[in-house]
């Protein structure tokens, strides 16, 4: 059994989250770079450059790359030989998120209650926090900072097995074409398909803090997702929605078994800010 | 697509001239109002009690800014999604404001009172926060503080890059640039 303390979590959650924030990942810099070199669009490669210079920008002096410093979201892999030592694991992962909050000058947009009054927390806590338990003795962190003008935008439908490849491609296609502007494209496109109402919500989330460089190992859904990223770059949608062939970077697809009278299709859209990241301890 | 610097308040004639695709600089006073200062205002206006500034010929911001690091006037600052402040607008609108700026679509009951009350919807880049905020000179609160973020700002501003989405005639570029690479 290993030990692991409250603190060590909260630390790491807090690390993580400050530079979350901040500094836009490797996958995704490369990725728009190459997209504003190969953009047709001049008001779009335009907006690709102020986007590339935004993230230096932010990385450079520690700011924020959007002010939407969104909602803290915690994928949590817990060795099950691992003891959490010295307190709760959530209220270490929510003091992480509020240090990061207060430390980083990020935008505190949590309200404690969505319908009546929509109190602000004022620390950006709690986070969304999914563990799953797995083999081993350490914990593996992701922290992910999800804007909501793409949540907004995003989907779950209920598909049924006759709708088969095109019913999944004509959901997609059609959620993407709605969003148009409203997610900040150049987007990423995370969708989950299979399991349940809520495994399929999961599924999709976890998409959209994929490396890009990443396809689904099953042959079948990784063309799909080429096929897919295909088809929404010529909706002519395009940078910042003002018209070019750059309205996605990435399509990244999960499946799971799923009931044998259904097909759950959930569609999570992330901005061209796709700010998280990951650390083992 | 023309090239302009205007200085704010806007004009009649700024907001007449102006067309869907031009590029904008911006330089003067503007103010910032999300969601929740949206509810207010149209609260106060329904009552015909007075707004918390004049809004005649001003220009908002929708954005909810990223608290001031040391040193900052304000910290990042970019564009939040427009459509959620759709149900309050037309109001605004009757009452004198010309400019918005923001990103994303407008409902047709919007871009209809725009028409009517020659108001122009320029656009900023989304996610491009911090780039955004070293155009703002000088921020401070005017108007509900207990809303943190979403409290209403005074923004001045120099040279603020902005796009006309969609023009005092109604013109779009929304529809207009996409069309011209859509292939499916």
């Amino acid at each position: 059994m290993r030990e692991i303390t409250v603190q060590q979590i909260e630390e790491k959650v807090k690390s993580l989250f400050l530079a979350a924030g901040t500094d836009i990942g490797e996958d995704i810099s490369a990725c728009l770079k190459h997209s504003r070199d190969n953009e047709p669009s001049p008001v779009g490669k335009n907006v690709l450059e102020q986007i590339i210079k935004n993230n230096q920008i932010a990385a450079d002096e520690k700011l924020p790359i959007c002010q939407d410093t969104g909602m803290a979201v915690v994928f949590a892999e817990i060795g099950q030989d691992v003891h959490i030592a010295g307190g709760s694991f959530e209220d270490a992962v929510n003091r992480g998120v509020k240090s990061a909050y207060q430390d980083g000058y990020f935008r505190k947009s949590i309200v404690s209650e969505p319908l009546f009054n929509r109190k602000n927390t004022q620390d950006n806590t709690p986070a969304v926090i999914h563990v799953k338990l797995v083999d081993g003795s350490s914990i593996k962190l992701s922290a992910v900072a999800k804007g909501f003008g793409s949540e907004n935008m995003s989907a779950i439908k209920m598909l049924v097995p006759a709708d088969g490849v095109e019913g999944v491609k004509k959901f997609v296609l059609d959620t993407v074409r709605n969003a148009g502007p409203n997610p900040c494209p150049p987007i990423i496109v995370g969708i989950g398909i299979g399991g349940s109402f809520e495994k399929a919500a999961i599924m999709a989330k976890k998409c959209t803090a994929k490396p890009l460089d990443q396809n689904n190992p099953d042959e079948r859904y990784a063309r799909l997702e080429e096929e897919l990223l295909k088809d929404i770059n010529r909706l002519g949608i395009g940078p910042g929605g003002l018209g070019g062939k750059t309205t996605a970077l990435k399509v990244h697809i999960e499946y799971a078994p799923t009931h044998i009278a259904g097909m759950p299709v959930a569609i999570n859209i992330c901005c061209h800010a796709a700010r998280h990241k990951t650390a083992t301890i | 697509m023309q090239q302009y610097s205007i200085q704010l308040p806007l004009t009649q004639e700024d907001v007449l001239k102006l067309r869907a695709g031009d590029s904008v600089l911006l330089s003067g006073e503007l103010y910032t109002a999300r969601d929740a200062a949206h509810k207010r205002l149209v609260e106060l206006a329904e009552q015909n009690k007075e707004l918390p500034f004049d809004i005649l010929n001003q220009t908002i911001y929708y954005v909810g800014p990223a608290p001031a690091p040391k040193g900052h006037a304000v910290g990042s600052a970019g564009p939040t999604t427009s459509y959620r402040m759709d149900a309050y607008t037309p109001k605004l609108l009757e009452l004198g404001l010309k400019g918005m700026i923001g990103k994303g679509k407008r409902n047709d009951a919007v871009i209809e009172a725009m028409k009517k009350h020659k108001a122009v919807y320029f656009g900023a880049t989304g996610g491009a926060a911090a780039l955004i905020s070293k155009g703002i000179e000088k921020a401070e609160v005017i108007a509900y503080p207990d809303l943190g973020a979403e409290a209403i700002h005074r923004f001045t501003v120099k040279n603020f890059p902005v796009i006309v989405l969609i023009d005092s005639l109604g013109n779009n570029l929304y529809e207009t640039g996409p069309e011209q690479y859509r292939e499916i």
